[in-house]
């Protein structure tokens, strides 16, 4: 394996299948539109903490607010919106050992089952 | 030793071994805050009493520390862009604006951190701040290390511009993965700790 930096017809800037210089104008209207998104949606993260909602519904507010903000990072300024597929099998694995461990405390406390 | 496919991409994976390499590394990142979100979560549920963070913490300090990050997290893919379109001086302009922000993150936890000290709150004193401090400051050593490394793509590492564009650039985009990853725990940490 051999890295042959003189050969450049190949090579890549690898950044999930933009190679033209030409789509990055087209890519920071986006980043720009992502950006007044997140901003805005901060703002509406805290304006709802002081509503003061039940903690149930608070927590599912908030919780889901951050998962749309951190979806549109994840999406478009880490070009996960358009991967190769390797890194999207990552991400799988990744989900599948993640997500138990958040619900694992959350079904322990609803059940009793292990703590009580 | 030559590292191998840092320009070209492997036939196999259709990417860069920077590229996967660092997503493999966000990966185990993922599980450490998990870990940790864990055991937020059963300290929470299992307590009798358990106070609103916007009690005890400096709710419109952190607002502004959120609006910074996600502010550096967009200089940092202009940054990036910049490259593309093969403009070096932008480049320097948005990675130098990208550093400045995540000093003012700092910055700003600094003080957060000195009031809370000042009061007589530490990680000693109840579950709540010991989980506070924790992601907290686990978090700020990962806004530190990506300065770091930022700061070396800004300064002297800017030199492979000149010789390998290419690879340069692909340097940049991974250090902006782990730059936004940074940003995405903070966009969970902030209304988990502060406004629930």
């Amino acid at each position: 394996m051999t890295n042959d930096h003189t050969t450049t017809d190949h090579a890549t800037m690898d950044h999930g299948g933009m190679d033209h210089a030409a789509d990055i104008d087209k890519q920071v209207r986006i980043y720009i539109t992502v950006f007044v998104a997140l901003m805005a949606l901060t703002i509406v993260t805290v304006a709802i903490s002081y509503l003061h909602l039940p903690t149930a519904m608070a927590i599912t507010v908030a919780v889901l607010v951050a998962t749309i903000k951190g979806s549109l990072v994840a999406c478009y300024f880490m070009h996960l919106i358009s991967e190769k597929k390797l890194i999207y099998a990552v991400l799988i694995v990744t989900a599948a050992m993640f997500l138990p461990l958040l619900a694992l405390p959350v079904i322990t406390h609803r059940n009793g089952f292990w703590i009580h | 030793m030559e590292i191998p496919y840092t320009v070209e991409v492997r036939r196999d994976t259709g990417l860069t071994n920077g590229k996967i390499g660092i997503w493999l590394f966000l990966a185990s990142e993922v599980m450490l805050f998990g870990a940790l979100f864990a055991s937020y979560i059963l300290i929470r549920t299992g307590a009798e009493h358990w106070p609103r963070g916007d009690s005890i913490l400096n709710v419109p300090m952190a607002t502004f520390n959120t609006l910074v990050l996600i502010g550096s997290s967009v200089t940092m893919v202009m940054a990036w862009a910049s490259l593309v379109r093969q403009r070096f001086d932008t480049y320097r302009i948005y990675m130098g604006v990208t550093i400045l922000l995540g000093f003012v993150f700092l910055v700003v936890k600094y003080f957060e951190y000195s009031h809370k000290f000042h009061d007589g709150l530490f990680p000693r004193t109840n579950n709540f701040l010991a989980i506070y401090f924790t992601l907290t400051g686990l978090h700020m050593l990962h806004v530190a290390g990506g300065m770091a490394v930022n700061a070396y793509l800004w300064g002297p590492g800017a030199k492979l511009w000149k010789t390998n564009p290419v690879w340069f650039t692909n340097r940049v985009e991974n250090s902006g993965l782990f730059w936004h990853f940074v940003d995405l725990v903070w966009i969970f940490l902030f209304p988990t700790l502060y406004l629930l």
